[in-house]
């Protein structure tokens, strides 16, 4: 038995074990203190000083440190409000306030921004320094399809250019220049829609401020709906039943998609359809191929293409690497153009007449419709990618009590999914989505086990699982964040790698922790609440595999023909550029 | 393509100096500091090479190292370097009003570091060790002890007259 | 003990026969102060003329001998004949065949290029009897400009690499750690940490690998006592980082150094090659199982860079921002490992002390600051250099002692001492014993040891303004209170220098003051207020003086000064009207003109073409 180790906080004992701060120790203890630069996934930074705490040491000498970086030590006592500190943080606001573009009420982060909130906590009423004039106020940036990004509101607590480092390990943003002229831009000050951001939008995710928002279309989608002339069809994605309900204090996890149905029927959308149908159709698609390729010995291993991040990624850093790609589209870009071929068609309208709008937990989906390869006939397959976070808003703004709705029905019949759909929210869930039913095809018999654990789970950002297939080895490897996929396209290119499938998600954990998801700044652990409610929801679920999909077999029957069929190419399939080549980092042109 | 490149240059030599020290992201001050003396300041499309070429980096990662530190510049120095020394031993004994003579002379507006004809740039920095001569000022490298208003004028003048 | 397979003793004779093939040594400094003053030229003098001389006296031959810093910089270019105790300074090229014929051939010194005493008006021949030297006590400094640091058997001859012959003979790092101890040494890079503590910690994690990093950054403006070190006994720095790295187990160095030290990283690298070839450095040191090898990393202009943190960043190749501790660079350090960081100037009083010995350092001092300790004395003194002090000397003895006084008579007011990062001290802290904690309590700082002397017509709001214009304009950006604060802070001192003050600017600029000082991330920020709240705790009249009756009592501040005609001088010729850029002045001919104050930009036009001077400035 070790020593129980403890320190006060406030006068009060308290026990740590191994939290890596002192902020962490304070958490756990039920207390907090206010935080811009701290993210518990991310490494520490010390820069923004509103997490300051007064320590005590038992010889009577006292310091102030951020908590958020200093280690937590056996007998200390941790103030956490006392004057000085109280005054650190007060100037710190001001100071930044000064120094801001206090546009609230016209802010898109307004009502979660954190100086906002911390303003108003430290009863900020008057900045008595001089304000930033007009002059020094640098243009908005809005370039990009996903992030909108306003160097006015940016407090420079460096947490974007970690995301962005940390995660996707190749650091769209970046610091420049230095003290009071720092700012935090992409190389050179160039928009963020021409450099290689992937628009995985896990910077705006962790940004406490306005500086990076997500590009929003609500008030597109509004119009949709309220124009009558028009139909709506609406798809959500698997994630997002699990996180929306955080957005009105339910618990993270909770599966709450007969709510969003019912939600959603409230807004005002005519046909609610499911994504996780496409995810089902996207197994099937890539499942056969995944058996295709392992029996001609082909373009192996495979990476999944349902991630646009991760595509993006592929064509900007890698081009040479695209055959490994699955042609497959992602579940929306599968599903959008079935619904936007086969709606209009029962309704006896043409394609003009319904707008195609999907509900995503990825900020990525944004960029992801408007290229080229998901048009046809001069329509984008899907018309708009409304976020998590964004359909939240339009309930409110609806005036809905979403946690007092009674769970609805989706309509039919893209809707109907399986366990194997609804866990492709979590990163690992494509890849056991995607073997459960490629056991089918190799073998002709049922996996028995279909709870593939190797690959679950949101922390581990790389896992892997060796298969045996009737006697084929088989290694499926699955990583989240781009910088753990970088690590895997090494192997490759050493000749070292030794799997035959890359499921990548760019988004630390998978979609459930996408970059469109409802914002959870100091909680870590969400993520796997999240994961869980998925897992639990293909626990319960009657058909877990995506090849027991009824509807998606009359789909296949009736229009589709089988997996890998001409058709279904047509329109469940994709083409990928290399973007390097015309990317600024191109030398040569 | 909209992304236009601000201006061509020589990648092998960027390479070569890569190479001598092993693509190592943390000699990048170095290599940072070898381009600058190849191109006389550290064009847009060297930063970008490199950021793209070494692991680890990435433009906007060679960017934000080439913008912290006072020695890189982005934009062409002139043939002429000066340094005019600005601390604390050469302020107090008189090293703004040196300053400002240089800027009359060499016609500098507020702001500006460079002459308008690329001849001169014109930086100030914090203490050049040679604080014993105070005020002091650098030119391409050579020091000149004890300035006043007029000795600098005269310096200017002289290398001004001698043709360039 | 470990056999060595090179015996220092033997290597010293050497060096010193070597030495003494010389003949007649003619030291010229080649600091860069002396350079530019034009030492080059004079050692070619000296070239030319020594070239084919046969008889000198008793001297067989004679050798130039380029050296470094003597810290007499402004009297440079010094010559030195330590034969027969000569300094001579200001020499010029065409000085130096008088210096051959009258001195070096016909035994009979230069008279007037002889040092003069500024209080006496005596010529004084011998450095002990200059004032400027007699009081000082030379140890990190002892070989500056008396061998040539480019030279390992000058280095050598004076004991160079003894102190690790024997350490490495006896093979004890825990002796070596606890002679530091012992010896009471702090670190001279400004906080004083006590250097035997930090070694300790290092040490105990000993076994991985670690390193020994050397802050040679020395960003304060108006010190240069390390490129001193550094450039002119390169292998006493050397030999220092070889025993920390020794006591703490570590086989890497690196000297980060500014980057507008040039000549110091040049005399480094060619030092570091030459000790490596002599087996001083390098693999198997001496023929032992110790190995070092120091790399040079050059920074690139940025003064956070000295903070010990920021400048392991920096060595990495990122940004130099400095990241919080703990954990502390002797458990995580450079590329994460375990890291010993100590200023140029501590690693240079190592091997004296390890020579002879912690008692003989802890005899000089104070009682709780040992040994001795470099200033950069500048500003309104008559003598102005490098110094070295026994700690607790006093500031009257430096600044009137040493310093020789105020320069052109006039009175003096205050010392700002520790560079941005320190604070003022007056008249009533004359007699202070200076070490660690004494300034630290009057609201100073040792600092690295900037000493900038101020006379009565020093505006001390301008002073204040200039280090908070430094250290923002230095400030990394990182933490909100440095960056944001001293942006503030600045802006409220300039308008109140620019007469724009107002009264509740004073409690305005304490109160962020303190704040910037509590909520900085690193020491920057963390000290950044000091000459601020200083200047408002002994000058708070001069404050109240510029806001309240918009004067500035040292005359300084231009925006407070008026450009006034006297009526009863003016002639009324018109010359100033004509000549007014912004057409301030009127009058009449034959009538005294008058400026219209709110139109005048003070840019003295007038003034300096008025015939009959009749325009002045108040
Ligand atoms: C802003 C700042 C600048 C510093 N600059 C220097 C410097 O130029 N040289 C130096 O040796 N130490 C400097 N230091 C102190 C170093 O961080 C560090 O304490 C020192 O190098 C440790 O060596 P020492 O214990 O031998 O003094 C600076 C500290 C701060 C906060
Ligand atoms: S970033 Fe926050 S404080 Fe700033 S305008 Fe937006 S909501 Fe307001
Ligand atoms: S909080 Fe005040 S300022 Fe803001 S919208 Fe409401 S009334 Fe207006
Ligand atoms: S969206 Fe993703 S890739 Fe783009 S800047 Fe943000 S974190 Fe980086
Ligand atoms: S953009 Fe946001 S996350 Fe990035 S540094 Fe600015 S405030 Fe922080
Ligand atoms: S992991 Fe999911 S949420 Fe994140 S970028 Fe990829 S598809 Fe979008
Ligand atoms: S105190 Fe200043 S220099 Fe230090 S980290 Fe903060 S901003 Fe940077
Ligand atoms: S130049 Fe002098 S004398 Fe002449 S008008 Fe002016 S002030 Fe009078
Ligand atoms: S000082 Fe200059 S602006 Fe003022 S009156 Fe004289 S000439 Fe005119
Ligand atoms: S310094 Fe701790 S949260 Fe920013
Ligand atoms: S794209 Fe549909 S689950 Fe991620
Ligand atoms: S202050 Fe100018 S050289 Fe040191
Ligand atoms: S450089 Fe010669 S005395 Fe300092």
């Amino acid at each position: 038995m070790t020593d129980k180790k403890t320190l006060m906080i406030d006068g009060k004992e308290v026990e740590f074990t191994d939290e890596p701060n002192l902020l962490e120790v304070i958490r756990h203890a039920g207390l907090n203190v206010p935080t811009f630069c701290y993210r518990p996934d991310l490494t520490q930074f010390g820069a923004c000083r509103m997490c300051v705490v007064e320590v005590e040491y038992p010889n009577g000498r006292t310091m102030i440190n951020s908590s958020c970086t200093m280690p937590p030590e056996c007998g200390i006592n941790v103030k956490l409000n006392t004057q000085r500190v109280r005054r650190i943080r007060k100037t710190v606001l001001e100071l930044l306030l000064a120094n801001h573009d206090k546009e609230c009420l016209t802010c898109e982060k307004s009502g979660s921004c954190e100086l906002q909130k911390y303003s108003e906590e430290y009863g900020i009423k008057k900045i008595r320094y001089p304000e930033k004039p007009i002059e020094e106020y640098l243009p908005i940036d809005d370039s990009s399809p996903s992030i909108v990004r306003d160097p006015n509101k940016c407090i420079l607590c460096g947490a974007c250019v970690r995301a962005c480092t940390e995660f996707q390990g190749h650091s769209v943003l970046g610091f420049a220049n230095r003290g009071s002229k720092t700012v935090i831009q992409p190389m050179a000050g160039k928009p963020l829609g021409q450099v290689d951001c992937v628009n995985c939008g896990q910077c705006a995710a962790v940004c406490p401020t306005g500086a990076l928002t997500i590009k929003t279309c609500i008030d597109d989608v509004w119009s949709e709906i309220n124009n009558p002339e028009k139909k709506t069809v609406v798809q959500i994605a698997p994630s997002v039943r699990v996180a929306l309900g955080e957005m009105f204090g339910l618990k993270p996890g909770e599966n709450t998609i007969g709510k969003i149905y019912a939600a959603l029927r409230r807004i005002g959308f005519d046909f609610i359809y499911d994504t996780n149908f496409g995810a089902d159709m996207t197994i099937l698609e890539e499942a056969h191929e995944f058996v295709e390729r392992l029996t001609k010995g082909e373009n192996l291993p495979l990476f999944t293409s349902c991630c646009p991040a991760w595509v993006k990624y592929l064509e900007d850093q890698h081009p040479d690497m695209l055959s490994h790609l699955s042609t497959c589209s992602s579940p929306m870009s599968m599903q959008s153009p079935v619904m936007g071929k086969l709606v209009p068609e029962k309704l006896g309208c043409t394609r003009d007449d319904i707008s195609v709008i999907a509900i995503m937990p990825c900020t990525a989906k944004k960029f992801e419709i408007i290229r080229s390869e998901h048009s046809r006939d001069g329509h984008q397959d899907t018309d708009h990618v409304l976020t998590t976070q964004e359909l939240g808003r339009m309930i409110r703004a609806a005036g809905i009590d979403f946690d007092k709705l009674e769970p609805e029905q989706p309509d039919s019949p893209y809707a109907e999914y399986t366990g194997a759909g609804t866990i492709f929210g979590a990163s690992g869930g494509v890849a056991e989505a995607a073997v459960r039913t490629a056991y089918k095809y190799a073998t002709g018999e049922e996996l028995k086990d279909m709870d593939i654990k190797e690959l679950r789970g949101t922390t581990n950002r790389s896992k892997s699982v060796q298969l045996d297939i009737k006697g084929t080895k088989v290694i499926v490897r699955v990583v989240s964040t781009l910088k753990e996929a970088e690590k895997a396209i090494k192997e490759i290119k050493d000749g070292t790698a030794n799997f035959q499938m890359l499921e990548v998600m760019a988004c630390p954990g998978g979609c459930i922790n996408g970059g469109g998801q409802p914002l959870s700044y100091d909680n870590s652990n969400i993520k796997c609440e999240r994961a869980q409610g998925l897992y639990k929801e293909d626990k319960e679920l009657a058909e877990r595999r995506s090849h027991d999909n009824k509807s998606l077999q009359k789909l296949y029957d009736e229009y589709l023909e089988c997996p890998g069929s001409h058709k279904a190419h047509e329109l469940l399939h994709t083409t990928y550029i290399d973007r390097f080549q015309y990317s600024y980092k191109n030398m040569n042109q | 393509m909209s992304v236009e490149s601000p201006q061509k240059i020589d990648t092998s030599k960027l390479d070569k100096i890569m190479a001598e020290y092993n693509y190592d992201k943390s000699n990048l001050i170095a290599i940072l500091q070898k381009v600058q003396e190849e191109f006389k300041y550290l064009p847009e499309n060297a930063m970008t090479y490199i950021g793209t070429k070494m692991e680890g980096l990435s433009p906007a990662t060679v960017y934000g190292v080439a913008t912290f530190y006072a020695q890189f510049s982005l934009e062409p120095k002139g043939k002429y370097e000066m340094k005019c020394c600005d601390g604390t031993a050469c302020h107090v004994r008189g090293s703004m009003p040196v300053l400002n003579a240089v800027k009359a002379r060499l016609k500098l507006k507020d702001g500006q570091m460079t002459t308008d004809d690329g001849l001169f740039s014109v930086e100030t920095v914090s203490c050049l060790g040679a604080c014993g001569l105070a005020p002091v000022v650098v030119i391409n490298g050579k020091v000149y002890p004890q300035m006043t208003s007029d000795a600098v004028k005269i310096v200017l003048d002289t290398i001004l007259s001698e043709g360039n | 003990m470990a056999t060595l397979k090179i015996d220092i003793k033997q290597e010293q004779l050497k060096a010193q026969e070597e030495v003494k093939k010389q003949g007649l040594r003619v030291l010229v400094c080649c600091g860069t102060g002396c350079m530019a003053n034009g030492s080059p030229e004079v050692i070619k003098k000296f070239e030319a003329l020594g070239a084919n001389v046969t008889t000198l006296g008793q001297y067989e031959k004679m050798t130039i001998v380029p050296t470094g810093c003597h810290g007499f910089c402004e009297q440079g270019v010094l010559v030195l004949i330590p034969q027969t105790h000569t300094v001579y300074v200001k020499v010029k090229p065409e000085d130096v065949e008088e210096i051959f014929e009258s001195h070096i051939k016909g035994g009979k010194p230069v008279e007037r290029l002889l040092y003069t005493d500024p209080k006496t008006n005596q010529k004084v021949q011998r450095s002990e009897d200059i004032n400027f030297y007699a009081k000082q006590t030379r140890t990190a400094l002892a070989n500056c400009g008396h061998i040539n640091a480019e030279n390992i058997d000058e280095a050598i001859a004076v004991r160079g690499y003894e102190a690790l012959a024997n350490i490495l003979a006896q093979n004890d790092p825990d002796a070596v750690i606890k002679e530091i101890l012992d010896s009471g040494l702090r670190g001279r890079g400004g906080g004083g940490f006590p250097t035997g503590r930090k070694w300790q910690f290092t040490a105990a994690n000993r076994g991985g690998k670690s390193y020994v990093v050397c802050n040679g950054d020395e960003g304060d403006p108006g010190a240069f006592m390390d490129r001193s070190v550094m450039e002119g006994d390169p292998h006493k720095l050397l030999e220092g980082i070889a025993i920390a790295a020794f006591a703490i187990g570590a086989d890497e160095a690196y000297i980060y150094v500014r980057a507008e030290y040039p000549l110091a990283i040049k005399r480094l690298r060619r030092a570091i090659k030459d000790a490596e070839e002599r087996h001083f450095l390098g693999e198997h040191i001496m023929g032992t199982d110790f190995n070092l090898t120091i790399h040079i990393k050059e920074g690139a202009g940025a003064f956070v860079c000295g903070e010990e943190t920021a400048l392991m960043a920096s060595i990495e190749g990122e940004r130099g921002m400095p990241r919080p501790k703990p954990p502390f660079p002797a458990n995580k350090g450079l590329f994460g490992r375990p890291t010993l960081i100590n200023n140029v100037e501590t690693l240079a009083n190592v091997p004296v002390i390890m020579l002879k010995g912690a008692k003989w350092f802890s005899s000089m001092g104070t009682e709780t600051s040992k040994g001795t300790k470099t200033f950069a004395l500048t500003g309104e003194v008559k003598n102005t250099g490098l110094i070295e002090v026994p700690m607790g000397t006093t500031l009257r003895e430096i600044v009137f002692d040493i310093g020789g006084g105020i320069r052109n008579g006039k009175k003096f007011k205050a010392v700002q001492i520790g560079g941005p990062s320190g604070g003022c001290l007056t008249e009533e802290h004359l007699d202070l014993p200076m070490d660690y904690e004494n300034l630290t309590k009057a609201g100073a700082m040792v600092g690295s040891g900037g000493l900038v002397v101020m006379a009565e017509d020093t505006c001390i709001v301008e002073v204040a303004r200039f280090f908070m214009n430094f250290t923002q304009h230095e400030s990394c950006g990182k933490c909100v209170p440095c960056r944001e604060g001293t942006k503030q802070l600045l802006k409220i001192l300039q308008k109140i220098v620019a007469g724009k003050g107002e009264m509740s600017d004073i409690d305005k600029l304490e109160e962020l003051a303190h704040a910037v000082k509590d909520g900085s991330l690193c020491g920057l920020g963390k000290t950044a207020p000091n000459p601020v709240l200083s200047t408002l705790k002994y000058f708070k009249d001069e404050y109240i003086a510029h806001i309240r009756d918009k004067k500035c009592p040292a005359g300084v501040c231009t925006a407070m000064k008026k450009v006034v005609i006297q009526p009863d001088l003016c002639k009324g010729c018109t010359k100033c009207a004509r000549t007014c850029p912004v057409g301030a002045i009127s009058g009449t001919v034959k009538q005294p003109h008058v400026i219209d104050q709110s139109k005048c930009i003070k840019c003295e036009a007038c003034l300096k073409g008025c015939p009959f001077k009749a325009i002045v400035l108040e």
